[in-house]
């Protein structure tokens, strides 16, 4: 417990340091390019929980990050003030206070992204395949067209002034992304080594026979939906506060392709291997940015060499690039170091 | 440690195998590492400007959605950078505009705004059409003490963000009002029907004001119905228009949603007029809407066919370029360059603050879109226009001072 | 009454585009399981076939109704070949893959045309001519154009010709037998690959059919504009049940009848319950997809067919 302990406070102490240097290093639009791919991991690795290891194939993450989005934008932006300010007396000082408020709000956000990953999870107890890809499809188009028509977030005009995360917090955007992408990150590594993950793995292959062995097949795929939706809540949440605007059109399910694609071009169903397919899926288009001025009507050609990207892909090496494997697996570093054995790190 | 995962036989048929996931992974990180110094690289060689240039940030819609309207801006602002190079550029050193593309797309506005201001080190910023893109770039903007001017953001929230932020159109406010107040008084109307496209914020926000404006002057909001840019079929409203008995039918749109929703409703015997903003504007206005917009009307921020010296030379000048007739878009692009220009040269050195000084004390300076007087929201006051479509052709009809 | 017979038609009239769509989709998932998501993208270029053939044609100043067949008969031919070549270079070589594979394919294929098309046709709208002189009618009470008319009219005409197909010829009933039991129809003697191939053929030349008629009423049309008619198309074919023909076109009038009705109860709806429900007509069709599959998933006129495992 201890170790673990340790473990943590020198994550954030990490956390704090990178996001303190790395302004100083980098140029504000590398920084940005980092934050996105933070913010990606988060999304890739989240819907890669519940396409990857589950099994069900989900289209509308997107809606979640919406969700997560306006939630917690919403409580900051109408609570925010009055909150930081409201510090007990003899209690933490506005900075510190500051960030409880926002990791609140972020929290808020995903726990109601969460909620909207139940009430979509639970249609997939009769539905597989491509039934509840559409389904899902459906459900984030619902939620888009339903914040499209709220007034009091602003509406089809967009939520403009959301606080910056440096208003309530010393840290900047960078802190609190790292922090959820390998947060993001452990906890699937840990969900997945687990006998829940084992449940997770079971329904994927074969529900029927995971059925017949008594894995509650309801209980692990609403589970899947409801993690996968909270984080991709938290990334959302995350995503809004540094941009400092919101509007519904960021959340279609163009976005959600996009972070399918990440998911099965890294593998599906390996971790490790949606962290490298967010890191290459964020830089290649600002890398491609030139491009645009050779395509015919200057298109950018993003979406055209990412779905055919897609499709070579599904044709040649369906698996992604690490399938169902971890880099560990591919890069056997780690067992050589440790040979398998009963467990011995760790006491809980 | 937890013991390996065990690697279960799946249960799909054997899979054609493609280079294995150790070929894969090596190339994706060498790729990876490549794209990361050119990245890197790049950032070096681009970006800051040589003593002898201004550098101004330009980001507009050049693709997308809204590609119409950021490509007309942009030939604006073209026109008037090469005019003023001409003349001996900004206090002798010339004036270098960078463009980026932000596809209509929010975040795209928001990345390439920051590349501009830190890689590019541009001085000034001239940009959006779309308010919403306005609104996400603003904050950086703001932050980073550029100063930004947005051609034709009607938006009243954009200047709001700071006072770095300005821009040379009127406000939906101002717009909405007017044209209630066209309706209401010029053409009579006491039953209006509204129209609104509740995608865009432009079109919420207008629709909104008309409403407030009219039902304040005692008409009556007979029906309010909406649709989404995008959608073709607009009949299921405007029959529902059709039903409520209005006198006239405000639409608050694009010009290309406009031209369709003017002939489905004649199509369906509705003869009012219909009444519109700023969005309306476009070369190819008529083109779509033909002879289904004989008798309507709307607001513009110039009177394209005006004998006004300073319109038509800019008229001559624009379709002798670009062989087309300018549209309000590209006189407000060349407006906020020119008056970029022009407070760079009263400022007392080219920097952001000094830059912001002169722009907000902005007086009666003689834009093709009217005079430009800034007030303490950085928002110009100047009238509006209500152009007429009869016989094929646009018109003036009315001009309406600033109130 | 004159207004209800108004949006009556107006929904009929969308609905029978829809309904043309939907057959694309209901035909393709019953011999292949396949949801084609690049069908929306045929309809795309079905439309954009029809705008070009007609200014080749020199319609524009020219319309006649001769011109306007021959418009629609070459789009069906492009697009025909355009379905035949999606199926063989991308669906085929799947055949024994996992669904995910060929679902994530389909999906890839029509981003891949969408953005593809943006490039090729350039990412602005085009105003499709009208190919045949246009006048005004009034039945009774109900303002109408000769265009809504002449939608309603081919696209009953085609399902009619379909119908006739399906169920009156050898080819429909291999068509048939196919999507019942694949492994069956082909132990049976039928050249299932060539079936596949020509239900693709067939479902995109209605889909081209879909796409010159929705130019015709609806007249801009831009890369991006198969998404939404698609995906609401595909609603129609769950709907009506998937894999069922006389379904597809049910649901498809159902669909465009659901809409029409929710811009027309708005007034009422916002009196009521101070809703617009008109702004959620997305949403609402959504909305009974997942009704559908939740509660239904066989569809109106499907039939129920339990798990065998």
């Amino acid at each position: 417990m201890a170790r673990r302990l340790a473990l943590g406070a020198l994550l954030i102490g990490c956390a704090a340091l990178l996001d303190a240097l790395l302004p100083r290093l980098l140029d504000p639009y590398m920084f940005q390019i980092l934050i996105y791919i933070g913010i990606n991991i988060t999304l890739a690795v989240s819907l890669n929980l519940v396409n990857g290891i589950t099994g069900q194939f989900s289209i509308g993450h997107a809606g979640f990050m919406a969700i997560g989005a306006y939630v917690s934008a919403y409580i900051t932006y109408f609570f925010g003030p009055g909150l930081a300010t409201a510090t007990p007396s003899g209690g933490p000082p506005p900075g510190i206070a500051g960030e409880f408020v926002l990791f609140g709000a972020l929290l808020a956000g995903g726990l109601a992204a969460a909620g909207a990953g139940w009430v979509v999870g639970l249609p997939s107890l009769r539905l597989k395949g491509d039934y509840l890809a559409i389904v899902t499809l459906g459900f984030g188009e619902i939620i888009r067209v339903l914040i499209l028509n709220i007034e009091t977030v602003g509406g089809a005009r967009g939520f403009a002034g959301v606080p910056p995360l440096q208003k309530f917090s010393p840290v900047r955007g960078f802190f609190w992304v790292f922090l959820l992408a390998v947060a993001t990150v452990i906890v699937s590594v840990r969900l997945v080594n687990s006998s829940y993950g084992r449940a997770m793995l079971a329904v994927r292959e074969d529900e029927v026979a995971a059925e017949a062995s008594g894995v509650n097949t309801t209980q692990t795929k609403v589970g899947a939906f409801v993690v996968g939706a909270f984080f991709a809540g938290m990334a959302g949440g995350l995503l809004g506060h540094y941009l400092q605007y919101l509007n519904p059109a960021m959340f279609t399910f163009v976005k959600s392709f996009e972070i399918l694609i990440m998911v099965v071009l890294g593998g599906m169903g390996s971790i490790t291997g949606s962290v490298l397919a967010a890191a290459i899926m964020t830089i290649l288009p600002e890398a491609l940015r030139g491009v645009k001025d050779y395509t015919p009507h200057n298109i950018d050609p993003r979406m055209v060499l990412f779905s055919l990207l897609l499709i070579v892909l599904m044709l040649t090496r369906p698996t992604g690039l690490l399938g169902h494997r971890e880099i560990w697996d591919v890069v056997p570093w780690r067992r050589r170091r440790h040979p398998a054995g009963p467990n011995s790190g760790g006491a809980a | 440690m937890t013991p390996k995962r065990p690697n279960l036989p799946t249960a799909q048929p054997p899979r054609r195998e493609g280079p294995g996931p150790l070929a894969l992974s090596a190339i994706a990180l060498v790729a990876l590492a490549a794209v990361a110094s050119g990245c890197g690289g790049g950032g070096d060689r681009s970006g800051g400007a040589a003593a002898s240039e201004v550098v101004v940030g330009e980001y507009g819609s050049l693709t997308g959605q809204t590609a119409a309207f950021g490509s007309q801006t942009h030939r604006g602002i073209e026109l008037a950078v090469d005019e003023i190079n001409a003349a001996g550029g900004v206090k002798g050193r010339t004036f270098r505009l960078v463009t980026e593309d932000d596809q209509s797309k929010q975040e795209e506005a928001a990345t390439v705004v920051r590349k501009l201001i830190s890689r590019d080190k541009v001085i000034a910023l001239l940009g959006e059409v779309a308010s919403s893109c306005s609104l996400a770039a603003a904050p950086i903007a703001q932050e980073a003490k550029v100063p930004m001017i947005s051609p034709s953001s009607t938006n009243p929230k954009v200047t709001l963000v700071g006072d770095y932020i300005f821009r040379v159109c009127f406000l939906d406010d101002f717009q909405g009002h007017a044209m209630a107040r066209f309706c209401f008084n010029t053409l009579g109307a006491r039953k209006a029907a509204i129209l609104r496209d509740i995608r865009q914020d432009y079109s919420v926000g207008l629709a909104n004001f008309f409403a407030e404006e009219f039902a304040r002057l005692g008409g009556q909001v007979a029906s309010d119905q909406s649709y989404s840019s995008g959608d073709s079929d607009f009949k299921a409203q405007l029959t529902a228009i059709r039903a409520a008995g209005a006198d006239v039918l405000f639409v608050p749109g694009y010009y290309n949603d406009v031209g369709q929703i003017a002939i489905q409703a004649r199509d369906l015997g509705l003869t009012i007029p219909l009444t519109g903003g700023d969005g309306w504007e476009s070369p190819t206005l008529l083109a779509i809407g033909g002879k289904a917009l004989e008798g309507c009307y709307y607001s513009n921020h110039f009177d394209p066919s005006s004998s006004d010296p300073t319109v038509a030379n800019f008229f001559r000048k624009y379709s002798d370029r670009y062989h087309e007739a300018p549209g309000a878009l590209a006189a407000l692009g060349y407006d906020s360059a020119k008056l970029l220009a022009d407070a760079m040269t009263r400022a007392t050195d080219i920097t952001g603050p000094a830059i912001r000084g002169e722009l907000a004390a902005t007086k009666g300076w003689a834009g093709v879109s009217g005079l430009i007087t800034m007030d303490q929201n950085r928002n110009p006051v100047k009238p509006l226009v209500v152009l007429q479509i009869q016989d094929g052709k646009i018109s003036l009809r009315e001009t309406i001072q600033p109130f | 009454m004159n207004t209800f017979l108004q949006h009556l038609l107006n929904g009929i009239a969308t609905g029978s585009i829809y309904a043309l769509l939907a057959l694309g989709y209901t035909m393709v998932y019953g011999v292949l399981k396949l949801i084609n998501f690049a069908h929306s993208e045929i309809f795309m270029v079905g439309a954009f076939t029809g705008y070009y053939a007609a200014h080749a044609l020199g319609l524009a100043s020219n319309p006649s109704l001769l011109g306007a067949a021959t418009v629609m008969l070459i789009s069906m031919t492009v697009c025909g070949l355009l379905g035949f070549l999606n199926e063989r270079i991308a669906y085929r070589p799947l055949r024994t893959a996992p669904r995910i594979t060929s679902l994530i394919t389909a999906m890839g294929v029509s981003l891949f045309l969408q953005y593809g098309g943006q490039m090729v046709f350039g990412p602005d709208p085009k105003f499709f001519p009208q190919v045949f002189p246009k006048s005004n009618l009034q039945l009774g009470g109900v303002v109408t154009t000769n265009y809504q008319l002449f939608v309603v009219a081919v696209a009953i005409a085609l399902m009619a010709g379909l119908q006739w197909i399906v169920y009156r010829t050898r080819f429909g009933k291999a068509m048939r037998a196919v999507s019942h039991n694949f492994e069956m129809a082909s132990l049976m003697g039928i050249p299932t690959d060539r079936i596949i191939s020509m239900t693709f053929v067939l479902g995109s030349v209605l889909a081209a059919a879909a796409g010159n008629l929705y130019g015709l009423v609806y007249p801009r049309i831009d890369p991006l504009m198969g998404v939404f008619p698609g995906l609401k198309a595909f609603v129609a074919a769950v709907l009506g049940g998937i894999g069922n023909v006389p379904g597809a076109m049910l649901g498809g009038m159902l669909i465009g009848l659901v809409e029409e009705y929710a811009v027309a109860i708005d007034p009422w709806a916002w009196g009521a319950l101070h809703v617009h429900v008109g702004r959620f007509k997305d949403a609402i069709v959504f909305a009974i997809l997942v009704a559908i599959l939740v509660f239904r998933p066989s569809g109106l006129l499907g039939r129920y067919e339990p798990e065998k495992v």
